[in-house]
């Protein structure tokens, strides 16, 4: 386990671990686990299987609690994702204003299959993101982008080096 | 059409996502009035207001609060549905980007009239930016004074507010789902009763409500209860979010009145603006896609809660999703259906094994594969999860059942000719894909 953090990613752990703990009742550490999942893959990209350990012991449960937990949400990577992570909505309004078009388009652009982790790229499909509005639309490494067309997203492309 | 502003009215002015900006605008000048009442007389308000639950339900605000057993000696919790998922719906994510401190106030607001002094707001993991400016904004208010020891500086009454970020699960959007999630789990709903209100967060108390529903308190409580009511139709007081999706020039989220049709949202000049290139509209999903599907000739029917009754459907969330008559009935179905497969928890065996059964099926018939029995058998699995018409048959836990089951049935029953027609002739009749003539990604 010594090896899972850096002494600045300790550091930085510790002290997220202990803000968030002050959130919950002293009874109910396991509260947290949403939260500092959310904070070990900020710092390591990933949930590996060290750090669900790690988090058990802090939090008083057993690491199949977090592990349970860790792949029942989706955006819990508990295998390290290719550099960026694009999520296409492909729900019905996004669908309806062209994002299986947009969806086919980014397989042949990356040279990948949607579900398919890589390297550099892991493009999926994904759920209604509420840009139903603004759609189509889709998130890469978390960051949102609608109102998408050819032009926008072959400026996004560029700048995914 | 105007329409009174009331959840939109500060949209947009400078500043408004700060804690300066929103004070400017007379903000937490409501919350500061609540405190002079009792808890008794603000759910009393509430109550006169009509104002009803905005996350699907419609449930009346008030009412619910009012289920808080009040000799319970346990801590209270509210707990804000930021989790937003329901397909077809975008609204509560424009609350937290453009005025968050509105669901601040209005989370004072509640918590004094329920004696709660910890409230979570559980935000869908996806919102990163409208979380960021949430996070900035609860920061503002703790530093000003507002939460914390002295809630807005009165004596004796501590209120802390967190936000708590989802990961991905539509299912947490499911209250008690939320409450497990909240606790640290996955998000597998919970039998009801007991709900909530009674036994909720840790075991306690807790009331659950939508961003929508608390972002409309301030403005109940610097126009009056009876304002509101009026301001809105029949039993739903004020006014409420839509999000307009789909085949319409002009999609977006629009705030309009209770009396205003679906109709009128599509065609009207300030919404939707009608169809582009004279296509006509085919159907519509009204309220989020769990919603049943209306046809064109039902279109005329306001957007107030208890309009969608005689027509078997609801107002839900507010999702507005129109399709045009060059749109295939089947794929929109199975786009619907394959959400519901995904996002089952998987706890109880008709909505696990019933919501990816369907999904197969409608990928078959779509696929030119399907068979005359299929459109039986779609059916039949669509009834054992929840029968429909009416609403509210649901044989599982939670209501992600008939949220999957409720759209099967009713476009096998309005579109019956075109399932018919993909099974006759061994493919879509409306062929090319990939689908949607409005983007332009060849
Ligand atoms: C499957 C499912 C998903 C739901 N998703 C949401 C959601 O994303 N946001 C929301 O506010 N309510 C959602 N709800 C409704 C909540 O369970 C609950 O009724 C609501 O948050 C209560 O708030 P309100 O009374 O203010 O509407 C969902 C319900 C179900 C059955
Ligand atoms: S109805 Fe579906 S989502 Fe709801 S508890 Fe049962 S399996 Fe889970
Ligand atoms: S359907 Fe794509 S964001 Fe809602």
């Amino acid at each position: 386990m010594s090896d899972l953090f850096t002494a600045d990613e300790r550091a930085r752990f510790d002290a997220g671990l202990s803000e968030l703990l002050s959130h919950y009742p002293a009874d109910r550490k396991r509260a947290a686990m949403l939260p500092v999942l959310r904070l070990v893959q900020s710092l390591k990209g990933w949930i590996p299987p060290e750090a669900m350990k790690l988090v058990a012991e802090k939090l008083e449960t057993t690491p199949e609690r977090v592990q349970e937990v860790a792949t029942f949400y989706v955006m819990f990577h508990t295998q390290k994702p290719g550099k960026y992570v694009i999520d296409v909505c492909t729900n019905l309004s996004c669908s309806l204003r062209g994002a299986e078009g947009m969806l086919a388009y980014l397989e042949r652009r990356l040279g990948t299959k949607a579900g398919t982790n890589g390297d550099k790229y892991f493009l999926r499909e994904t759920e209604c993101l509420a840009s139903c509005g603004t759609a189509p639309c889709l998130q890469v490494n978390e960051d949102h982008h609608e109102n998408l067309d050819k032009a926008k997203l072959d400026k996004l492309l560029e700048t995914l080096t | 059409m105007n329409v009174e502003k009331v959840v939109t009215r500060n949209w947009g002015k400078p500043g408004q996502n700060t804690l300066q900006g929103y004070k400017q605008g007379g903000g937490y000048a409501q919350l500061k009035k609540a405190l002079e009442l009792t808890p008794d007389a603000v759910v009393a308000e509430v109550k006169k207001s009509n104002l009803r639950g905005r996350g699907g339900a419609g449930f009346p605000t008030g009412l619910k609060w009012s289920f808080v057993p009040k000799d319970n000696p346990k801590p209270k919790y509210l707990a804000i549905n930021a989790d937003e998922s329901e397909p077809g719906t975008a609204k509560d994510r424009f609350i937290l980007e453009n005025d968050p401190h509105s669901l601040l106030e209005g989370i004072g607001i509640a918590c004094w009239a329920l004696g709660a002094h910890t409230c979570y707001i559980y935000a869908r993991g996806e919102f990163k930016y409208p979380s960021a400016v949430l996070d900035k904004a609860i920061a503002e208010a703790y530093r000003d004074g507002i939460f914390g020891k002295k809630l807005m500086g009165k004596d004796g009454f501590a209120l802390d507010v967190y936000q708590v970020r989802g990961a991905g699960a539509y299912i947490c959007g499911e209250e008690t789902a939320l409450l497990e999630s909240l606790e640290g789990k996955k998000g597998w709903p919970r039998l009801k009763p007991p709900f909530p209100a009674v036994v909720g967060l840790f075991g306690c108390p807790t009331v659950v409500n939508n961003v929508e529903t608390i972002a409309s308190l301030p403005p109940i409580f610097e126009k009056g209860a009876e304002w509101f009511a009026k301001l809105g139709a029949e039993k739903s007081g004020g006014t409420r979010l839509v999000t307009l999706s789909g085949a319409v020039k002009r999609p977006g989220t629009y705030e309009v009145a209770m009396h205003t049709s679906i109709k009128d949202l599509i065609f009207d000049a300030e919404y939707g603006q009608g169809l582009p290139n004279g296509r006509k509209v085919k159907a519509v999903i009204p309220g989020g896609s769990s919603a049943p599907v209306l046809t064109a000739d039902e279109i005329d029917v306001k957007l107030e809660f208890d309009a969608f009754k005689p027509l078997q459907s609801m107002a839900g969330s507010g999702g507005v999703i129109v399709l045009d008559d060059s749109t295939c009935a089947v794929r929109s179905l199975w786009r619907v259906a394959r959400f519901y497969a995904e996002e089952s928890c998987g706890q109880c065996t008709p909505c696990r094994e019933g919501q990816p059964w369907m999904a197969r099926l409608l990928r078959k018939i779509e696929e030119g594969r399907g068979e005359t029995k299929d459109l039986e058998t779609l059916m039949g699995v669509a009834k054992s999860i929840a029968p429909w018409p009416p609403i509210g048959l649901g044989n599982t836990i939670c209501a992600l059942g008939d949220a999957g089951a409720l759209p099967v049935q009713s476009f096998v029953q309005k579109f019956k000719s075109e399932f018919e027609q993909h099974i006759a002739q061994h493919r879509c009749p409306y062929g090319d894909k990939p689908w949607g003539h409005y983007g332009d990604f060849a």
